[in-house]
This record gives structure tokens, sequence and C-alpha cells, in this order.
């Protein structure tokens, strides 16, 4: 059960890598780098690191998240 | 921002995260957590306020002096804790050499200067992420 979901964590994680990569809108790419750490957060707790996890959570798909909407907040939104 | 349902699910949710901050830092030698993962909980919630309720609101919830102070003091009172340590033995941070106890899962109060260290290190992180903000909000476009 946990190598199932591992699996498909591992295969949605690829996706939202080559996805962050292939998008040209940086604010889609933003988006899709939150839920890559939340996606991160879950295998972690498959993994047994809740601590991890914890940390995760709250830097990766938060404060993260936050910051760089601040700096595309400050420049001019345009598509690369 | 303007709108009313933002604005009322902040209000409603802004303390509840305060709350789960508070949570992880004070149980942060028993449970898994900590100093770092409760203050960047907290800083998220501040951060939250200012995006919704406008910088000079979240002035008046935590002012930027108090925050630098917090931030400064805060390590280093974690630094005068350590001296703790290797004033009374030899290494700095020294928790069961001092003769603290290394803590017993379930209690609270059970590890000596942990507890002090996590709740220092979680008031340095959440004025910390709150202070970066601040500085990229005031950047210049």
């Amino acid at each position: 059960m946990e190598t199932i979901l591992s699996v498909v964590i591992l295969i949605l994680l690829i996706i939202a890598g080559i996805a962050i990569d292939r998008t040209n809108d940086l604010l889609v790419a933003i988006i899709v780098f939150s839920s890559f750490s939340f996606l991160m957060t879950i295998l972690w707790l498959v993994l047994k690191a809740p601590d991890v996890a914890l940390t995760e959570a709250a830097i990766g798909s938060g404060i993260t998240t936050l910051l760089f909407l601040a700096v595309l907040s400050k420049t001019e939104r345009k598509s690369l | 921002m303007d709108s009313l349902i933002v604005k009322t699910i902040t209000r409603l949710l802004v303390p509840f995260i305060f709350l789960y901050g508070i949570f992880i830092i004070s149980h942060g030698h028993v449970t898994p957590g900590g100093g770092f993962s409760g203050g960047a909980f907290i800083g998220g919630g501040l951060i939250l306020y200012t995006i919704v309720f406008g910088a000079k609101q979240a002035e008046k919830l935590f002012p930027s002096s108090v925050a630098e102070w917090l931030e400064s003091g805060g390590i280093l009172f974690y630094i005068a804790v350590g001296l703790v340590g290797l004033i009374t033995v030899d290494s700095f941070l020294t928790n069961i050499g001092a003769g603290f106890g290394i803590g017993t899962p379930g209690t609270l109060w059970s590890a000596g200067m942990i507890p002090i260290l996590m709740i220092t290190i979680g008031i340095k992180v959440a004025s910390t992420f709150m202070t970066l903000f601040r500085g990229l909000l005031e950047e210049p476009r």
C-alpha cells in the first residue's frame, strides 16, 4: 500500500517538476511549485518523517509561495 | 484586499493558526515539530493578516520596531542560554551534563533548557518571516 502511494506521488512530483519548467506564465509556475511542495509533504509522511513534513508544509507550500507572490506583484507580470 | 468573504474567513482563521503554531512550539521537545516549524506557522499567519488587512493594520498588530527587537534579541537570548552549558560544564548548549533531564514523552516541562530554546527560536523565526515580507512589500516597484 505504501509502495503504491509512494510511486503515485513520485510520478505526480515528476509531472509537477516538468510542468514548472515548461509553463510560460510565472504565476502558474508559482502555484504548481506550491502543489509540488504539498506532494512532498505527503511523501515525507509516507517516509515516516513527520517533523520534516511539518516544516515542508509551513515553509514550502506556505512562506515560499507568499514570498514569490510578493516579488511577482512588484514586477510587471509578463509571460516569458 | 476588499473581499468581505476573505476578510471574514481570515479574521476567524488567524487566531487558530497562531494557536497551532504555539502548540507546535511548546510541544517541540516531546512531539514532531519544534521552534522552526511553529515559528513558520505563526509567521505565515502574520503574513496572511498583512496581505488581507493591509500593511497599516498589520503595523498595529505587530509593529516593525518590535519585530526587529525580537529578531535580534531572540538569537542573543539563545546564545546566552547556550553559554549556561559552557560555563557550568564544558561545552556549548549542554543539556544533560548541566543536570537537566532528557525529557519524558507526554510531559511538557521536562527537558531542561530545550523548551526555553524552542520558544526563543519560534519567536525569532516568526518575526524574521514578518520582517522579510515587510522588506519585500516596502521595496519600490
